[in-house]
């Protein structure tokens, strides 16, 4: 329907619908060429740490403390990938979608923290980085305490609006 | 990420041989390579499909006109920013372009952004408009999370866009989050109940020079 919408709109705007949808197409294929060797090599650690079972000794030291607090304790070790490697946590994602499922609760919540967070160490460098900034002050301090915020609210929202 | 990747091979291998499962490990390792290129593809369709519907999107001027709507919010978080300098269309260009999920679009212009900025205020050291930007753009502002979506779809969802209404309350919780702390630090760090003074005295010269021209 939105797809249907925009295309209307662009043949009234007069816009070469075709050589658009070709263009973006061709940037969609360089994003993707350029997320493949990172995502292969994380996905390969992920893997690997997946396999030697220290991720999940890790989740059962923090599990007792998330319960007590009513925090699904699958979701801790994708909150604290998210930040700093956003191959990663897709990859963790995934892991949370084959085992519990896409619509799962907990599969649910990592899709919303991982639709509403970025990777905060890239960002960060990345646009500190182009201006030449040094002293970043208190940048990371609140961008992390948005992505905490947002492992938070996920589980409130997908708790009280899709239960 | 280097450092993530090493960390985690690193984890992995000493847990796996304090705890005698090193054969679980290497087959794990070789599973996930082959995994991954599955997963790559399975996602590709959608990620290239929708890149070319955002294109169009913006060679509507549909970007454009995002721009404008978000001018008087924008004009609000970026006090110290003229709503007609180069730099303050490059800020709601990128804010736009994000929105619309267009991550290509949205990071030359926001490194645009950034060194129009900079220009406006040499040193090395970041002014609240630089803080409240790189925030911005570390709390993700999508309209359609398309990639998680895609991901979604490829692992059985019912429907891969049901979670959009709890996507959208936590990308704002958050981003707030990020903003309001970085005002209150900014204001107890240096007593200042007036960021950016400075430059607002500089634009309201600009605006009395314009005036007598």
């Amino acid at each position: 329907m939105l797809v249907t919408a925009l295309c209307v709109y662009g043949i009234c705007r007069g816009v070469n619908l075709f050589d658009s949808f070709v263009e973006g197409a061709k940037e969609g294929i360089e994003t993707l060429k350029f997320i493949a060797p990172t995502m292969i090599a994380l996905l390969v650690a992920v893997g690997t740490l997946r396999a030697s079972g220290v991720l999940d000794r890790l989740a059962e030291l923090i599990r007792p403390f998330a319960e007590a607090i009513g925090f699904p304790a699958e979701l801790v070790p994708m909150g604290l990938l998210r930040p700093v490697s956003g191959s990663g946590a897709t990859a963790l994602m995934t892991n949370l979608f084959e085992q519990n499922g896409a619509d799962s609760f907990v599969g649910r919540c990592a899709s919303v923290v991982a639709g509403s967070t970025e990777t905060t160490f890239y960002a960060v460098s990345m646009y500190y980085g182009a201006a030449g900034i040094k002293k970043i002050r208190h940048t990371l301090f609140s961008a992390l305490l948005a992505d905490f915020t947002a492992i938070v609210i996920s589980v409130v929202t997908v708790g009280l609006l899709m239960s | 990420m280097s450092y993530v990747f090493g960390v985690m091979i690193a984890a992995s291998f000493l847990y796996a041989l304090i705890d005698g499962s090193l054969a679980a490990l290497s087959e794990g390792m070789l599973n996930a390579s082959g995994e991954a290129i599955e997963l790559l593809l399975s996602i590709s369709g959608m990620l290239i499909m929708w890149s070319g519907f955002m294109r169009i999107a913006k060679d509507c001027g549909l970007i454009e006109k995002l721009s404008r709507l978000f001018a008087p919010i924008l004009r609000r978080l970026y006090p110290d920013v003229a709503p007609d300098s180069e730099a303050f269309r490059y800020i709601s260009m990128n804010i736009s372009a994000n929105l619309l999920g267009l991550g290509n679009a949205a990071t030359p212009l926001g490194i645009r952004a950034m060194r129009e900025l900079k220009r406006r205020s040499p040193g090395d050291t970041a002014t609240d408009s630089m803080v409240t930007f790189v925030l911005m753009n570390t709390a993700s502002i999508q309209l359609i999370p398309t990639t998680v979506a895609a991901l979604r779809k490829s692992y059985g969802s019912q429907q891969p866009f049901d979670i959009l209404l709890c996507v959208w309350i936590t990308s704002v919780a958050a981003l707030a989050a990020g903003l309001l702390s970085s005002g209150i630090i900014r204001r107890v760090k240096h007593g200042s109940r007036h960021p950016g003074a400075g430059h607002r005295a500089v634009r309201i010269r600009n605006l009395q020079g314009r005036q007598s021209v």
